[in-house]
C-alpha cells in the first residue's frame, strides 16, 4: 500500500481496499491496522486519537502502558486496541475487525494482478523504479488470527 | 395485607422522630443542657417532613399527638399490625444542619443513645441507624466508632443532600468505619446541609424538593461509583431509602453509556456503572413512584431481584392504602425477596449476608 518511508512512526494512512476503509498505523515501528469503522455507530474510528491503555488498580492510580496502541472513534470515545480490534470495555463481543499487516522488501513483492479493464496506475510503487527504499508495507485482507 | 400472609417480612424503613431536645437531655451533658435552656437554642428544627405536608403522616396517625416518638408507637402502628419480623429504625435527626461541630457531636450521640436505651433494648424486631454529625466527617467516625460496640446497629444514616458527595475522599474515613464494622451505609431522603435542596438553586414548593429527590441520590451513586468507593472498599453496601426507583433503569443506562465514553477519567471503574450499582445498592420500595400497570416493565428494567427492599416509611404515607406499599408480584421467590429476603442479606439478620 505504500513504502515504509510513507508510514513512519507515529503515523497512519487510511487506505480504501476493495470497499473497505481501513485504518493502517505504524505504532513504534509496530504495523498494525482496524477497519476504519466503529462497531458503536459506525464512525471513522481510525480518524480518532490514539492513547495509551490506561488502567487502574485502585481509585488515584494510573497505570498507563503501551502507548499509543490504543484508539478511541470520534464520534463518542469507545476505545479499541489496535492490535486485536477489541474494544476496552467488551473486548469479546465488542471488536473491531482487525487485518495483518506485513514488510516485505521490494523484490519479493508480487505484481498485484490487472483487474479487468484497469490497468496499474502510474502511482503503484510497482511501477515506479525507485530504489533508495529497500521495503514495502503489503496489507493483507486475510484475519489476522489473533 | 394478604400480600405478607406467609412471608418473612423486614420493613426496611420506619422512623424514630425526636419530639424534641428535651427528650435527649439525659444523654446530653451539663454544658449544652444550659445552653437549651437558656438559648433559644433547640437542636435541629430542620426537617425533610413538613409536619403539614400529606406525605409526612399517615393518615389514620394525628401528628397532634406525638407519633413515632416512643417504641409502643410503633408496635401498635406497623410491627405488631403488619407481624414483620424485624424493622430497620431511622432516626433521622438532621444533625448535618448543626453547624458548631461540638454540639452537633454531642446531639448525635445523645439520639443514638435515646434509640438504644428507649427503642432497641425493648423491641427485639427493631435494629438501628447511627446518627452522626454529617458537616464533620471526622466527628462522625468517633460517633460510629462508638455506636458500633452495640450490635443492634446496623447501619449508618446520612441524609442524600449532603454537602459533598460521599464519594470524595474527605468521605473515605467514614466508608472505612462503616465496612470495617460491617455496617450498611443508608442514604435517605432529605439534608439540611444549607445548600439548596435542587442543583439549580432554591425551589419554591415542597412538592418540587420532593419531587426532584431522586436527582440528589443519583448524583450520590454516581460519586460512589465514579470516584472509586466501591472498588476502595468492596464490601461497601448502600441502601437508599426514600429515593423512589422509577428512574433507576433510565439512570443505569445513561450512566452505563457514557462510562463507554468517559471512563478514562476513572480507570478503577472497570466493570460497567450497573454493575456497581446491582452489586452494592439497594433500594427501599417507599414511596412506591411506578403506576401499577407499569410495575413489571420497571422491574425487568431493573434487572435485579436482590435491589429492592419492602418498606413502609412510618410513619410517613406516599400510599393510599397500607396493600399498595406491597410490590405488585406474583407470589414466589422475587416477591419474597423484595419483602424480606434482600433485606435479611443486606443487613445480616438471622446469619445471612451478601
Amino acid at each position: 500500500m505504500c513504502t515504509t518511508h510513507e508510514l513512519p512512526p507515529g503515523g497512519r494512512r487510511i487506505v480504501e481496499v476493495e470497499g473497505r476503509s481501513i485504518g493502517v498505523f505504524n505504532v513504534a515501528g509496530d504495523y498494525l491496522a482496524i477497519r476504519n469503522r466503529c462497531p458503536h455507530q459506525g464512525g471513522p474510528l481510525c480518524e480518532g486519537v490514539q492513547v495509551g491503555e490506561l488502567t487502574s488498580d485502585l481509585p488515584g492510580d494510573y497505570e498507563h502502558s503501551r502507548p499509543g496502541e490504543m484508539i478511541r472513534c470520534p464520534w463518542h470515545g469507545w476505545e479499541f486496541d489496535l492490535r486485536t480490534g477489541a474494544s476496552w470495555f467488551d473486548p469479546a463481543r465488542r471488536r473491531v475487525r482487525s487485518y495483518k499487516v506485513q514488510v516485505v522488501p521490494r523484490g519479493e513483492l508480487e505484481e498485484p494482478p490487472p483487474r479487468p479493464g484497469l490497468h496499474p496506475g502510474p502511482y503503484t510503487a510497482e511501477t515506479v523504479p525507485v530504489t533508495v527504499e529497500g521495503a514495502y508495507v503489503v496489507l493483507e485482507l486475510a484475519p489476522s488470527g489473533n | 395485607m394478604s400480600a405478607l400472609n406467609g412471608t418473612a417480612v423486614i420493613d426496611a424503613d420506619v422512623h424514630a422522630l425526636v419530639p424534641s431536645i428535651e427528650r435527649l437531655f439525659p444523654w446530653l451533658d451539663a454544658h449544652w443542657q444550659e445552653v437549651a435552656q437558656t438559648t433559644q437554642f433547640r437542636g435541629p428544627t430542620d426537617t425533610p417532613y413538613p409536619p403539614s405536608a400529606a406525605t409526612s403522616m399517615r393518615p389514620d396517625l394525628d401528628p397532634a399527638a406525638g407519633v413515632a416518638e416512643t417504641v409502643e408507637d410503633l408496635r401498635a402502628h406497623v410491627l405488631d399490625p403488619t407481624g414483620v419480623e424485624a424493622a430497620i429504625l431511622v432516626c433521622a435527626y438532621a444533625t448535618e444542619a448543626i453547624k458548631n461541630p461540638d454540639a452537633a457531636a454531642a446531639l448525635s450521640t445523645a439520639a443514638n443513645s435515646w434509640v438504644a436505651e428507649q427503642w432497641l433494648a425493648s423491641e427485639p424486631r427493631l435494629h438501628g441507624s447511627i446518627v452522626v454529625p454529617g458537616l464533620h466527617p471526622t466527628l462522625a467516625v468517633e460517633e460510629i466508632e462508638r455506636c458500633a460496640e452495640n450490635p443492634r446497629f446496623v447501619q449508618v444514616v446520612l441524609p442524600v443532600r449532603s454537602f459533598a458527595p460521599y464519594g470524595n475522599r474527605i468521605w473515605w474515613p467514614l466508608l472505612d468505619v462503616v465496612t470495617r464494622h460491617g455496617l450498611v451505609l443508608n442514604l435517605h431522603f432529605g439534608g439540611a446541609s444549607g445548600d439548596p435542596p435542587t442543583s439549580v438553586g432554591w425551589p419554591s414548593t415542597y412538592l418540587e424538593e420532593y419531587v426532584d429527590m431522586p436527582s440528589a441520590f443519583q448524583t450520590q451513586i454516581m460519586s460512589l461509583v465514579a470516584e472509586g468507593a466501591f472498588d476502595r472498599f468492596p464490601d461497601l453496601r448502600v441502601l437508599c431509602s426514600e429515593s423512589g426507583f422509577a428512574w433507576l433503569p433510565s439512570f443505569m443506562w445513561r450512566f452505563d453509556r457514557l462510562w463507554h465514553a468517559l471512563r478514562r477519567e476513572m480507570p478503577w471503574v472497570r466493570r460497567a456503572p450497573s454493575a456497581y450499582i446491582r452489586d452494592h445498592i439497594r433500594v427501599t420500595t417507599q414511596p412506591f413512584d411506578v403506576p401499577v400497570d407499569e410495575f413489571p416493565r420497571v422491574y425487568d428494567h431493573i434487572g435485579s431481584d436482590e435491589l429492592l427492599c419492602y418498606a413502609t416509611d412510618y410513619p410517613h404515607w406516599q400510599s393510599e392504602t397500607v396493600a399498595a406499599a406491597v410490590p405488585p408480584l406474583p407470589e414466589g421467590p422475587a416477591l419474597q425477596a423484595i419483602l424480606g429476603g434482600n433485606a435479611r442479606r443486606l443487613f445480616g439478620l438471622g446469619g445471612e449476608r451478601n
